[in-house]
């Protein structure tokens, strides 16, 4: 894969690493529309590129991550984000995981505990003492 | 028989997901500017370069915009369609010609038609960015006070065009202001 954003399209200069790195991260936490299983840094889609270059002026210019990221959302919707903000529809994909894990444990405590009890009961029958 | 029952329900309610999740199509994304206001734009028109086609441009009326290019094979397979609707009814079709060349896009519109009463040049794309375009044809529909009331990703079909597009035409245009 391409790490090296710079390489893909028109060469990019940066002022400094810092402004560099952000850059490197903001796209790389984007998604591109085009070939979805890519985030903006490693596609060759034209879109990809000129949204590259939009988030590139964007960094120059000195905008907060917090704007960039709003200003592709607005026009892309939650989609382009790798990480979806936490919201009312997302409830689920954030905390359904946990839920079902919890879910499991309880099953899995019932089952153990109605084994154990089965198994008291057994050796009661058979006249020893439970250890 | 209980202690199979749960583990059926579950494989059911899998199945249910997996089946409604096959029939979703990733490519089509929401687009978050439905009931929005059509993003501001001044461009360039297509056949007059020194006039300009503008977003302000289609206030007071229901307006549909489709966005296209003469190197989008799947803008010609609606193409057809576009001119049949401007031929056969009063609809105002406005287009944008998305990171085309001048050139190329007046020859195309020579060739198929020229369904629009003015296409906007959008050389670089930047529009095309503001709409949130990632795949030409998409289509935009906007009311009377230029929300977008609908989008269309992808090659207008004649189902799409007689059962979703053209109702809502009427349905805008009758409840205007």
């Amino acid at each position: 894969m391409f790490t090296n954003v710079a390489a893909i399209d028109t060469p990019m200069e940066f002022n400094d690493q810092a402004t560099e790195l952000r850059f490197k991260k903001l796209t790389e936490e984007l998604r591109c529309l085009v070939c979805q299983n890519q985030s903006l840094a490693d596609s060759h889609a034209e879109l990809a590129q000129d949204l590259r270059n939009e988030v590139y002026k964007m960094v120059i210019a000195g905008d907060s991550d917090k704007e960039i990221i709003a200003y592709m959302v607005a026009r892309y919707g939650d989609f382009v984000l790798y990480r979806p903000p936490v919201k009312n529809t997302t409830y689920f994909l954030w905390f359904g995981p946990f839920l079902i894990l919890l879910i499991a444990v309880i099953i899995i405590a019932r089952v153990i505990r109605t084994r154990a009890n089965d198994l008291v009961e057994e050796d009661n029958e058979q006249g020893n003492d439970p250890i | 028989m209980n202690r199979y029952l749960l583990p059926l329900a579950l494989f059911v309610v899998l199945v249910l997901l997996l089946a409604v999740g096959l029939g979703i199509d990733p490519k089509l994304v929401p687009s978050p500017l439905i009931d929005k206001p059509l993003p501001v734009f001044n461009l360039p028109k297509l056949k007059v370069p020194d006039d300009s086609v503008k977003s302000s441009d289609f206030l007071g009326d229901v307006v549909l915009l489709n966005v296209w290019a003469s190197w989008c094979v799947a803008c010609r397979a609606e193409h057809p369609l576009l001119v049949e609707l401007s031929k056969n009814s009063e609809m105002l079709i406005y287009g944008v010609n998305y990171k085309d060349t001048r050139a190329d896009a007046l020859q195309w519109l020579q060739r198929f038609g020229d369904p629009y009463r003015a296409s906007a040049f959008d050389q670089h794309g930047l529009t095309g960015i503001d709409l949130g375009v990632y795949g030409v044809p998409e289509t935009y529909i906007m009311d009377r006070a230029g929300i977008i009331r609908y989008k269309h990703i992808g090659p207008i079909t004649r189902e799409v065009l007689d059962n979703t597009i053209l109702p809502l035409i009427e349905k805008l245009k009758a409840s205007s202001t």
